[in-house]
């Protein structure tokens, strides 16, 4: 057979298994398999690749042996809470990957036609965004920056004017692409610094957005590519992942009650925002011995984990907590708020390591319902997400942000190192509230010491 | 290039997004991250690109930018399809024994 007849069937048949794969994740039962699937037809494409007529293949083997290793060992020394920035080097090599190939093409066609040249523009545009963007939302996830956002006056008037002048740049490009090889370089260097400068204003508790964004746009990156050397395969796929990037985005902006606008401009969290009116009444401490007495005869618990959780590495003990209560007759369940944590998923993803079964994984709206009925919500390192103010205070922050409302349960125990606020700086009324307790400490120590206390009755 | 494959790509390209779309609204948010990890690894699909640019001859520079590819993209679809199946495999559902500890 035709060789080129060869590859592009066998991209189909690819594109088959990444849509099954992805159709597959929508259980946790089947989503192994369809990872798997969506593998082989990654490793098909690429076989397919390598049939084309005149390649050479030192290179080609040298990038792919180098790249492995590289993969391999990443993937499996990356802790489970360092997931986030995980993804985030990964959509940063995914853009950059882009970026190379448009650039290269340019080296190799020279002399393209205005058409070719605009889609190596994207390519390099997208491309270089999605690699230094990643690489700042991994460096503040990782707290090698400060995730506070970084504002300085005539932040908007700076950044549209590198827009402005990356448009002009690529027009002048786009016009005659040989002659302008120092635009060109010009263009990929303005990428790179459009990339540092659109995510360094955005906080860290706003990270889950700008890594599903960033996930977008390496989806995007790889669309680009893809009209780059007029393929479906890249389109198809980068397609698919820039929808995925995209409804995560949705999803994330919604359960902050924030636009996309809001989030990507506004450096929330950089000021002190004052809370509506000043909040009346004490917190009241307890003490291990008693959150203990208070969780034996509750019949129904709730965890309602944060990113304070992923901090402690507490997930293991909660589990552990969680399965002498059950052994103790009560029903277990664990809430987590679609923004808890730096990553959508990440509160899931740290209790399944710690053998939690899935289905004791409960999202926001299906558990406020029953919340009345709950005897104990037990509250690790979140604050914001069960903030009661979001439903009822308009001069909060926060206010309409979906919340867990943990405060209808019949105790709330909340752990936390101190009085300190949440990321929106918003002092949480919750602690003041009659049925809340706050259980001082480091939060795996603290759920340590109620194992404990468990174990030795 | 000819402006009627610019429209049948953008065609492709349509679709795609709509069956995009489809396709992950109905993944649940529990599998949010390894969603994130494993379409990651998808569009490591760069590698298609990348592996032409290394192993066409056209001169050095096409050659280094087209391995410096083929590394990074590797390195997308190697790590974050293990990444992902590290973090499915942990998932269990409760029937299902598991191993105590």
């Amino acid at each position: 057979m035709h060789s080129i007849l060869l590859i592009n069937l066998t991209y189909i048949v690819s594109a088959v298994l990444f849509i099954l794969g992805l159709k597959m994740l929508s259980s946790p039962a089947t989503a192994r398999k369809g990872n798997m699937l969506s593998a082989v037809g990654m490793l098909l494409a690429v076989i397919a690749t390598l049939l084309t007529k005149g390649l050479h293949f030192q290179w080609i083997l040298a990038g792919c042996v180098f790249g492995t290793v590289l993969g391999v060992m990443s993937a499996r020394m990356v802790a489970m809470t360092a997931m986030p920035e995980m993804v985030a080097l990964l959509n940063g090599s995914g853009g950059i990957a882009s970026l190379f190939v448009g650039w290269a093409v340019y080296h190799e066609f020279p002399n393209s036609d205005i058409l070719s040249a605009v889609t190596i523009y994207l390519s390099v545009l997208i491309g270089g965004v999605t690699f230094t963007g990643s690489v700042v939302a991994w460096a503040k996830l990782s707290e090698k920056i400060s995730g506070k956002p970084i504002l300085y006056g005539g932040q908007k008037i700076v950044n549209s004017l590198l827009l402005l002048v990356m448009l002009i740049g690529g027009v002048v490009y786009c016009m005659n692409p040989a002659a302008n090889y120092p635009v060109f370089i010009g263009i990929v260097s303005l990428a790179l610094i459009l990339g540092i400068l659109v995510v360094i204003p955005i906080g860290g508790a706003d990270m889950p957005v700008v890594i599903s964004l960033l996930n977008s746009y390496s989806g995007l990156a790889a669309c680009a590519a893809g009209f780059v050397i007029k393929n479906n395969i890249l389109i198809v796929a980068g397609s698919l992942v820039g929808a995925s990037g995209l409804i995560l985005t949705a999803i994330m902006c919604k359960a902050m009650n924030r636009s996309l606008q809001n989030v990507l401009f506004s450096g929330f969290g950089s000021v002190i925002l004052k809370a509506g009116t000043g909040i009346q009444g004490e917190a009241k401490p307890i003490t291990a011995q008693d959150t203990y007495y208070i969780l034996e005869s509750a019949q129904s618990v709730v965890f309602v984990p944060g990113y304070g959780l992923a901090v402690a590495q507490a997930q293991h003990v909660v589990r552990e907590l969680g399965e002498l209560l059950e052994k103790n007759g009560a029903e277990i369940r664990y809430a987590i708020h679609p923004v808890a944590g730096r990553m959508p998923g990440h509160m899931n993803v740290l209790l399944a390591e710690a053998n939690v079964p899935y289905d004791q994984l409960v999202e926001m709206d299906s558990i406020n319902p029953l919340m009345e009925t709950i005897d104990v919500a037990i509250v690790i390192g979140a604050n914001d997400v069960v903030n009661p103010a979001a439903r009822h205070d308009k001069a909060s922050p926060i206010y309409g942000m979906p919340i867990i409302n943990v405060d209808k349960a019949k105790t709330v125990i909340v752990l936390k190192r101190s009085m300190a606020t949440g990321f929106a700086g918003v002092q949480n009324e919750l602690f003041f509230y009659d049925n809340t307790r706050m259980l001082f400490g480091d939060a795996k120590q603290s759920i340590q010491s109620l194992v404990s206390e468990f174990k030795s009755t | 290039m000819d402006s009627l494959i610019l429209v049948y790509l953008f065609f492709v390209l349509v679709l795609s997004i709509f069956l995009g779309f489809e396709l992950i609204s109905k993944v649940p948010a529990t599998l949010h991250t390894p969603l994130m990890s494993g379409a990651n690894a998808i569009s490591g699909i760069t590698i298609v690109g990348a592996i032409i640019s290394a192993g066409t001859e056209n001169g050095t520079v096409p050659t280094v930018l087209g391995t410096l590819a083929v590394i990074f993209a590797t390195i997308n679809v190697v790590g974050g399809y293990l990444v992902t199946d590290r973090m499915l495999g942990m998932f269990k559902k409760k029937a299902a024994p598991a191993p105590a500890k």
